[in-house]
């Protein structure tokens, strides 16, 4: 595996959650521009890796390394990952009463350009882009002076995760079982508003129980996660046989713990 | 992450400073000679002076309340200082110019500057300090709109009738023991008086200082609005930052007549100690409002600072369609103590009362709601709506709400609901995850709980209570 240029690189990496270790030697090479979907099954640790990269309290790495950019991911605080690019979209977003979208989301993309050294948006610019925003993730504009989803159904908190994407404008875009609790409408919105952003400076891991997601999100790469450890990588072809034949054949010998995961 | 949160909280107490005024301050003790010695260097007529020595001997008679769930040392009354003044007060300045520099320079420094050009347009102050006011701005242009804006040692010579009506006409003077000892010893305050049919031109301020060491404040406040009159009252407090606790005994009394609206705004930040509990002031505080036919009084506070406050703004409903309010928010970290909540009392037939608190609590704080919502016989189609909501930080403080409902009316509708919930830690997740630091996140998720109430205050104040809880309004366009 070359680092050349890699946006994201780990290397075997080990992490656990309340001393149990869930990620057990786990490689993955990301470069701009590509798209990864991470399948497995539940309990497989799909999730935790999302938590672990981006520096959830609560979630140690144990040994191996992460680089973002050529940068060590791992001296980072959590807020410093997301201002280095990092975004993570929730599987189940949570609310924060009484604070507006659009307090929340200015603070947010203020926070971030003030890392950068830029100047704080006029909230007249910022407005005019998240109503764009709210556009193209079929939110209506009154969206903005809600909470953060507060109230929300589970299709337009999923589409809320994607609205604050658009604005924050990530370098690598972690999309947690974003398909779960989505019909197929749902699903597609959210899907067209992904694709719009695949570019050859923006990359996506796309953790996901089931192929259906990948029909609308194409993904260069598919690996397969098992036990900590990606047990098999392929090209897109890899998700329709999973689809197929399941995962059982590829787990040596699953729990009924990790089943239920 | 409860660190963190602590650390965000633990911002410095900016208004800690002492000023370096010359004060005129009696030896400390309470006795009938010390009200004398009040009365005396007030000028007051000789029924005021009746009046506190009548409130000085019930006192005598009365016991501490100690039904509160807070927890400090017996006060000994005999060790604080009554009264407390600035030298140069003495010959009374008659304009700005001649009011001690140093005086102005501490409300500078506190935010409030008291040269009428400087000032936010639109807001009138009487800045009293210790048991002084200092100054009184933009007086001629309210008296214009026939509006009384005065300190009320002033009120009881010039209108000695209005006074005599209406002072301890809300609050008797043995309502409780903090309130009967403020009848005997209160030096200063202020005295608002808006004619018939009147908007009040401007809002009106009082921000109070506590400055000498070992002295308590107290004072007392009295707003009168005339049948149809409106007005809308502010009241700022900070005290320098000692190692003694100082008693702050205040009473307030509303009295909005027929069709009349009084809205009455505290943003209290008084010093609440260090974290380990030692110094701060004793906040207890006696407020209540009579609301006659079709009048409506709302109570909107934010409390921040003391290391005990024992308050309870309340109100009388006592005339037909008259509407109470009570909006709060309570913050208590380090070893904070509050106990504080409402009364409203419901006479008046189709009487509507509303009582939104929010309580913060950090630290090893205690934060207590107490409210009584009575309906009484004749309350016909009385309504109450209550909602209490407790926001805890850490494991190591407290919430505690004490709800009485007293009913006496069958028609009458009282609707109680209440929260408890924490800042989660994914909510402090999601913030950070989007870029935000810590204290930004708790400041922000704060903030949205504190936003029912908020919304509440005037702009000027919205903008210092948001300072006071760390948060930056940016943003908040729509």
């Amino acid at each position: 595996m070359s680092n050349t240029n890699s946006l994201l690189t780990i290397k075997d990496l080990h992490a656990s959650v309340e001393e149990k270790q869930i990620i057990k030697g786990l490689d993955l090479d990301i470069k701009p521009g590509e798209v990864h979907a991470i399948m497995g099954p539940n309990g497989a640790g799909k999730s935790t890796l999302g938590y672990v990269l981006s520096g959830r309290d609560g979630y140690s790495v144990e040994s191996g390394s992460v680089t973002l950019d050529g940068e060590d991911l791992l001296e980072m605080e959590t807020e410093e990952r997301a201002r280095a690019g990092l975004f993570l979209a929730f599987q189940y977003p949570v609310e924060i009463p009484g604070v507006s979208n659009l307090e929340f989301l200015k603070a947010s993309v203020d926070a971030q350009r003030e890392a950068r050294g830029e100047e704080a948006i006029s909230s007249a610019d910022f407005l005019k882009e998240a109503k764009a925003a709210c556009k193209q993730v079929n939110l209506p504009v009154a969206f903005l002076k809600r909470g953060v989803n507060e109230g929300f159904s589970g299709g337009e908190k999923k589409r809320n995760e994607l609205m604050q994407m658009l604005l924050l404008k990530p370098k690598l875009c972690i999309l947690d079982e974003t398909d779960s609790g989505l019909d197929i409408d749902a699903l597609q919105v959210v899907a067209e508003g992904v694709n719009s952003q695949r570019s050859a400076d923006r990359s996506f891991i796309v953790v996901t129980h089931y192929q259906r997601l990948l029909d609308y999100i194409k993904p260069d790469f598919v690996h397969v996660l098992s036990d900590g450890k990606i047990v098999k990588s392929g090209d897109a072809s890899l998700a329709l046989e999973l689809e197929a034949q399941g995962y059982s054949w590829l787990q040596k010998e699953p729990s009924e713990d990790e089943l239920e995961g | 992450m409860t660190e963190q949160i602590d650390k965000a909280l633990a911002r410095e107490y900016e208004a800690g400073f002492v000023s370096d005024v010359e004060s005129e301050t009696f030896e400390p003790g309470l006795n009938e000679d010390v009200i004398r010695r009040i009365s005396g260097m007030k000028g007051e007529p000789e029924w005021m002076l009746e009046w506190r020595l009548g409130a000085f001997r019930e006192w005598l008679e009365m016991e501490e309340p100690d039904w509160a769930l807070v927890d400090y040392p017996k006060i000994d009354f005999q060790s604080i200082s009554y009264y407390s003044a600035p030298k140069s007060m003495k010959d009374k300045p008659k304009s700005l110019d001649e009011v001690d520099p140093e005086l102005l320079r501490t409300y500078e420094k506190l935010g409030i500057p008291l040269i009428e050009q400087q000032m936010l347009a639109g807001v009138a102050v009487d800045a009293v300090f210790d048991s002084v006011s200092v100054v009184t701005t933009f007086r001629e242009k309210l008296e214009e709109a026939g509006v009384i804006f005065c300190p009320i040692s002033e009120a009881v010579h010039k209108y000695p009738d209005l006074v005599k009506k209406y002072i301890g006409s809300v609050v008797p003077k043995k309502d409780n023991y903090y309130a009967a000892l403020n009848c005997a010893v209160f030096t200063d305050g202020s005295f608002v008086y808006i004619p018939k049919g009147t908007r009040c031109p401007m809002e009106l301020s009082t921000y109070f200082r506590i400055n000498e060491q070992n002295t308590g404040q107290f004072e007392r406040t009295l707003i009168v609005a005339d049948e149809g009159s409106h007005v809308s009252y502010l009241e700022g407090c900070t005290a320098p930052q000692r190692d003694e606790n100082q008693l702050h005994a205040a009473v307030v009394e509303l009295v909005a007549m027929d069709n009349a609206e009084i809205k009455y705004s505290t943003v209290q930040n008084w010093y609440p100690g260090d974290e380990n509990g030692k110094g701060g002031i004793y906040n207890f505080v006696t407020k209540r409002g009579i609301c006659h036919t079709n009048a409506k009084i709302s109570w909107t506070q934010v409390e921040t600072g003391s290391s005990v406050t024992w308050k309870y703004p309340s109100c009388i409903l006592k005339g037909d369609n008259s509407v109470g309010e009570f909006y709060s928010v309570a913050l208590t970290r380090g070893r904070q103590q509050a106990d504080t909540g409402t009364k409203m009392i419901h006479l008046g037939k189709n009487t509507k009362s509303t009582i939104i608190s929010k309580g913060i609590s950090a630290g090893r704080s205690n934060n207590s709601y107490r409210g009584l919502v009575r309906m009484n016989p004749g309350a016909e189609g009385a309504r109450n709506f209550t909602q209490c909501d407790s926001l805890l930080i850490g494991d190591q403080c407290g919430a505690h709400t004490f709800p009485y409902v007293e009913s006496r009316n069958p028609s009458a509708i009282v609707e109680h609901e209440a929260t408890t919930s924490k800042v989660s830690d994914e909510q402090m997740f999601l913030c950070r995850q989007r870029g935000l630091d810590p204290e930004k996140a708790v400041s922000m998720i704060v903030n949205g709980f504190c936003k029912e109430v908020f919304k509440e205050l005037p702009m000027e104040f919205a903008v210092e209570a948001g300072k006071l809880l760390e948060i930056s309004l940016e943003g908040s366009v729509g």
